[in-house]
């Protein structure tokens, strides 16, 4: 039996995982169903030298981990809808000053308040569109606590790669089930670390001009260089400019350096895909119930699969369509009123054979409802 | 033994009704190999309100986590055995106690009443360990992992001075639901 096998809520997965990328700095404003991340931080942050904040809102724990991110640690918040809602505007301050960080948003019911203790798959096109301007934005989302593990691993490596936040989106569900989590040996994933400029100190530095390959070394801020972060179109040693060619070129940088990037961040897994006739499309906790469901017909001869999703922005439209291509009918198992329905449609040749398996109660969609809409679709009646 | 079981653990908040679950899970996962999962209702009550806990172990892959149609069914209060009592799965195990829990219907199932808290109460005096000996008990009558295994998981959630205490309310449920085995 491997020596690192645990037994826990998906938040515990999700901390391992923080934990094993290099988190350095959390601050957070606790809110159910995402309080045991801030929980566990507390204790296990400060236990290897790290620093945890409770800050007075979720509007100053985003401002908090920006600043801390431009010192040069890696950082994450954690938090569900109305804490998500309040850090839009500092989420887009760090996109536009591109600086790498972690969001989870463990969702639950909305809008506002909406329905704190239960499960929702609500804030996708929150997390896509929630801050203004055009940008781009990677979200990553799991069904199950290897997975969430891994996913938040990916998060800290895709901030640091691509210089962006990014948006773990995990659910009640999953966040607060237990189940088995193996964390890996060190070495045995990938770890991105924050690429530093080779300028030496007291020798311009240009935050923001790219290197040949495109990529933007960092300064911890506050050490060897000075240089300027703001919320405004900037030049590249990082001052406001509203120069018409740098306005246009940074606002094309910003989307294009994730949106060219779609195949390196796409995330995802087949269950039973092969010669699927019916295709089931889901991401976190409702892919659960479409697996089951999927696995169990397939044991009864019928041809269901399912394509998981593990990365929702930027949506693997390529992914999608290819996937779906010989489906008779695609179903897209989420729990909100079709918001990844619109992504798959747009995606795919047949956009009439794809239907929604929804639920939005509170309530973990079941393999049965699932089941009850696939009969309809397959002539079987109801 | 049958390769995927599914457990509903029911009773009132502050029964530790919970813990046992994740105890019993865990044991399966740390100290079995096996897979499991543990879900629970979640809402604002806590102490006093209805809880209820799905447990499924298995040695195959898990992905829907609810139990809709238990093997084994475990209600420690008369609310939660006239909410769940139907949902059991024909040929499975309804455990309760005889103090907390009043039975009014027959089920296609194995009912088990055992006076768990009397002996708690009787034996060491302590409430706190009552639903260690639930777990104890229902192991005794369903052998679903060793007991060893499940020890050692209180082991690791209990605080040392207590230990011993919840190996003796184990060992008393042990004994009680031993009569019982399936």
């Amino acid at each position: 039996m491997p020596k690192n096998i645990r037994f826990v809520q998906g938040n515990e997965a999700c901390v391992e995982g923080a934990l094993y990328a290099g988190l350095d700095f959390y601050a957070g404003y606790p809110i159910t169903p995402s309080t045991e991340i801030a929980e566990l931080l507390s204790e296990r942050l400060p236990e290897r030298g790290g620093k945890f904040i409770q800050m007075e809102d979720e509007i100053a724990s985003m401002c908090a981990i920006i600043g801390a991110s431009l010192t040069g640690k890696k950082v994450m918040t954690a938090t569900s809808g109305p804490g998500f809602s309040l850090k839009q505007e500092a989420i887009g301050y760090a996109c536009m000053a591109e600086i790498p960080c972690v969001i989870a948003n463990v969702q639950r019911g909305g809008p506002s308040t909406g329905n704190p203790t239960h499960v929702s798959q609500g804030d996708i096109n929150q997390a896509r569109w929630g801050t203004h301007g055009d940008h781009s934005i990677i979200a990553l989302t799991a069904s199950n606590h290897q997975d969430v593990f891994k996913m938040t691993v990916d998060a800290f490596n895709m901030a640091e790669t691509y210089r962006t936040p990014v948006v773990l989106l995990f659910d009640e569900v999953v966040g607060h089930m237990r189940e088995k989590l193996i964390v890996p040996e060190k070495g045995e994933l990938e770890i991105v670390d924050r690429l530093r400029t080779s300028v030496a100190k007291d020798v311009d530095y240009h935050p923001y001009l790219p290197r040949e390959d495109g990529r933007l070394p960092m300064s911890d801020f506050g050490g060897e260089h000075r240089y300027n972060v703001t919320g405004l179109f900037h030049d590249m040693w990082g001052f406001p400019s509203n120069n018409p060619k740098i306005v246009s070129g940074l606002l094309r940088h910003l989307v294009d350096k994730i949106d060219n990037n779609v195949q390196a961040i796409t995330r995802y897994k087949e269950h039973c895909l092969e010669g699927a006739e019916y295709i089931l499309v889901s991401y976190g906790s409702s892919a659960r119930s479409a697996i089951h469901l999927a696995q169990n017909r397939r044991s009864k001869g019928e041809k269901i699969g399912v394509l998981e999703l593990q990365s929702l922005w930027p949506f693997p439209v390529e992914l999608v369509k290819e996937k779906c291509a010989g489906a008779k009918a695609v179903l897209v198992v989420e729990m909100n009123m079709g918001q990844v329905l619109t992504q798959v449609k747009a995606a795919v040749k047949n956009p009439d054979r794809v239907f929604l398996a929804n639920r939005i109660d509170g309530k973990l969609i079941t393999p049965s409802d699932i089941k009850q809409l696939l009969r309809v679709i397959q002539g079987r009646g109801v | 033994m049958i390769n995927r079981i599914r457990m509903v653990l029911s009773g009132s908040g502050g029964q530790g009704v919970i813990t046992a679950a994740i105890i019993l899970a865990e044991a399966a996962v740390i100290y079995e190999g096996l897979n499991a999962t543990q879900a629970q209702s979640y809402g604002a009550a806590a102490r006093g309100g209805a809880t209820r806990s799905d447990i499924i172990i298995s040695d195959q892959e898990i992905n829907f986590p609810e139990v809709t149609q238990p093997n084994i069914l475990v209600c420690l209060t008369q609310e939660a055995y006239n909410t769940y009592s139907s949902i059991i799965r024909p040929g499975g195990t309804l455990l309760t106690d005889k103090r907390f829990v009043q039975l009014t219907s027959k089920v296609d199932a194995k009912q088990i009443e055992l006076p768990m808290y009397e002996t708690v109460m009787e034996k060491i005096g302590k409430p706190v360990v009552f639903n260690i000996c639930v777990l104890g008990a229902l192991i005794g009558i369903t052998e679903v992992l060793k007991p060893q295994s499940v020890m050692a998981a209180v082991a690791d959630r209990v605080p040392k001075d207590f230990l011993t205490m919840n190996n003796r309310a184990f060992d008393l449920g042990l004994v009680l639901g031993g009569q019982f085995r399936r």
